[in-house]
């Protein structure tokens, strides 16, 4: 016995060198990967600042500050307004259904909530122009009654919807599956009753992934551009949104108002990145 | 018996059930349901024209190669950002792993022009390559690295967590039974890896074959030559050919829909290697503390 120890401590003693490859090896792995990163996701951010003040920052200022653009921006944050909070009711209704209780077909319901993640941008906006259209299923009924879906708001707002559906609900289910029924159950036995029970026990232990899916959800409500340019009719300062904004812009050769409305977005992402790392690490 | 006891005990079943299937029924099935039934208006032989026709067929496969190259490239430069990341410490690691989710927050359009005016002839690094005669934007080169972009997280973040659960003992085995480095890498850790780098594969050719924003920049759209699939569903549409656009989207949809069962499989079981794993490595860490 004692032989073997001895031999498996050499062995041990010995294995730093196995376990790790030569410094020359690490740092060329390193040296590349930096390299990489910095071509594909460094260089294009800076790109889009550089590009956004290039003429300084007064035209820079005039790109943002432009009716249109502020026509944009307001139409952005109201969609994200509308489709965001529907998405967390219902983000929060779904967990608390599949999470909480044990039915038959769960996990066909899970991928059903995961479906619009699989389904193109484009596709995501016409199957409601297909719905509401002129040529549309509900098409002569909302024509009748003078309701206008598709190249208005209502549509940007349902494209926004389906392609930010699952964001909220795929956080919360794990995170409350994982959490049991418990001290559900215990709040429950003590005379709490349902609501109290979500608002005081469930809530507070799963407000991180809440606001995780919140924030991913945001972006992608913000800076939708495939689904919503299919419903918009891009019809200037009236069903224009931030990035279709930047396409018109870019489209008419005015690179640097593109590019500073742009920046907008790039800011978006940067303060979501790092909102998600935040709360990645309060996750632990 | 305790399963359908706490089933009475908490309330709200019939309320969160309820509403959960009729949003998904307004938002998601019913308007997914119309490509069927737009695609139904279409006689088989108008459908088969639809869906066969020069320009279909170009779109398909420029769709499904770009993807699939971009696919693997990112395969390859995941694994290695992953293991660096992993693996190894150095400065300013923290923000570089912070930095490679970017692609999922950035608006697609955002990183359609910025890739763009970089590749272009004028750009910063489209110049250098086309001292080489080398052209990237208007290609499907140029929709290659645009996909590139948008993938590059789907394999970094499928593989991360397996490296870091991965169990140093079995290196350890490898390395005292005189294996070099490169050996254990291809032999030992590899067949534990590709699960994770076949489902980040998966992930990133299927976000790639529906890609949209970013790709429309820096493809020049021109017909059977540099044409995405989704782009021309995007023509037909605004040509008010519904029917057709419709018919293009079904083959397409099919084809991701099949692609997110594949990965699901996929999922399903690697989670139940995962529970395998877990139960030889605790075995094996109580073996090891009983020979102590």
């Amino acid at each position: 016995m004692a032989s073997i120890e001895g031999e498996f401590s050499g062995v041990t003693a010995a294995t730093p060198t196995g376990l790790s490859e030569p410094p020359l090896v690490r740092w060329s792995l390193i040296g590349l990967t930096l390299a990489y990163l910095g071509v594909f996701l460094v260089v294009p951010l800076l790109a889009v600042f550089v590009k956004a003040l290039e003429k300084g920052v007064t035209v820079y200022w005039a790109a943002i500050s432009d009716p249109v653009a502020l026509a944009a921006i307001q139409l952005t944050l109201l969609t994200a307004a509308i489709a965001v909070p529907l998405n967390v009711l219902f983000g929060v209704m779904a967990s608390w259904a599949v999470a909480k209780f044990e039915f038959p077909g769960k996990q066909l319901l899970i991928t059903l909530i995961d479906l619009p993640f699989s389904v193109s941008p484009v596709i995501s906006g016409m199957i409601f122009v297909l719905l509401c259209g002129r040529q549309g299923v509900f098409g002569p009924w909302l024509a009748g009654h003078e309701i206008k879906i598709v190249f208005a708001l209502p549509g940007i707002v349902l494209a926004t919807i389906f392609v930010t559906f699952p964001y909220v609900a795929r956080e919360l289910i794990p995170l409350m599956q994982a959490q049991g029924t418990d001290e559900e159950e215990a709040a429950l036995t003590l005379g709490a009753n349902g609501w109290q029970t979500f608002w005081r026990v469930t809530l507070p232990s799963v407000k991180w992934g809440l606001l995780y899916g919140v924030i991913l959800c945001n972006a992608r409500a913000m800076g939708e551009f495939g689904a919503v340019s299919v419903v918009s009719g891009h019809i200037r300062g009236k069903t224009n949104t931030i990035p279709l904004h930047v396409e018109i812009l870019y489209n008419e050769y005015q690179f640097t108002a593109a590019f500073a409305v742009a920046s907008l977005l790039c800011l978006l992402a940067l303060v979501t990145l790092i909102a998600k790392h935040a709360i990645e690490r309060k996750m632990g | 018996m305790t399963m359908s006891r706490k089933r009475r005990v908490l309330p709200g079943f019939g309320i969160t059930m309820g509403f959960t299937l009729l949003y998904l029924s307004l938002i998601v099935l019913m308007p997914i349901s119309t490509i069927l039934l737009k695609t139904a208006t279409l006689s088989w032989s108008e459908f088969w024209g639809t869906v066969t026709a020069a320009r279909t067929l170009a779109a398909y496969r420029l769709s499904l190669e770009t993807a699939w190259i971009a696919a693997s490239v990112n395969v390859i430069s995941g694994l290695l950002v992953a293991w660096v990341l992993v693996r190894y410490r150095f400065p300013g690691k923290r923000i570089i792993d912070g930095l490679v989710d970017l692609p999922f927050a950035l608006p697609t359009a955002v990183a359609g022009i910025a890739l763009t005016s970089l590749y272009a002839s004028s750009g910063w690094i489209g110049s250098y390559v086309e001292a080489f005669g080398l052209k990237i934007a208007y290609t499907p080169s140029g929709i290659v690295i645009a996909l590139i972009f948008i993938g590059l997280p789907f394999v970094v973040r499928m593989v991360e967590p397996v490296l870091q659960d991965f169990d140093a003992a079995v290196e350890e085995a490898a390395a005292s039974l005189g294996a070099s480095r490169w050996q254990t890498f291809i032999r030992v850790m590899m067949p534990e890896l590709l699960p994770a780098l076949l489902t980040g594969f998966a992930l990133a050719f299927a976000r790639g074959l529906g890609e949209y924003g970013s790709v429309i920049f820096i493809a020049g759209n021109m017909p059977l030559r540099t044409e995405i699939t989704p782009l021309l569903i995007m023509m037909k549409l605004e040509q008010f050919d519904y029917a057709g656009a419709t018919a293009i989207a079904l083959v397409f949809l099919s084809l991701s829909f099949t692609l997110l069962l594949g990965i699901n499989i996929l999922q399903w079981r690697r989670s139940a290697t995962a529970l395998a794993a877990k139960g030889t490595s605790s075995w094996r860490l109580s073996k090891a503390n009983s020979q102590a």
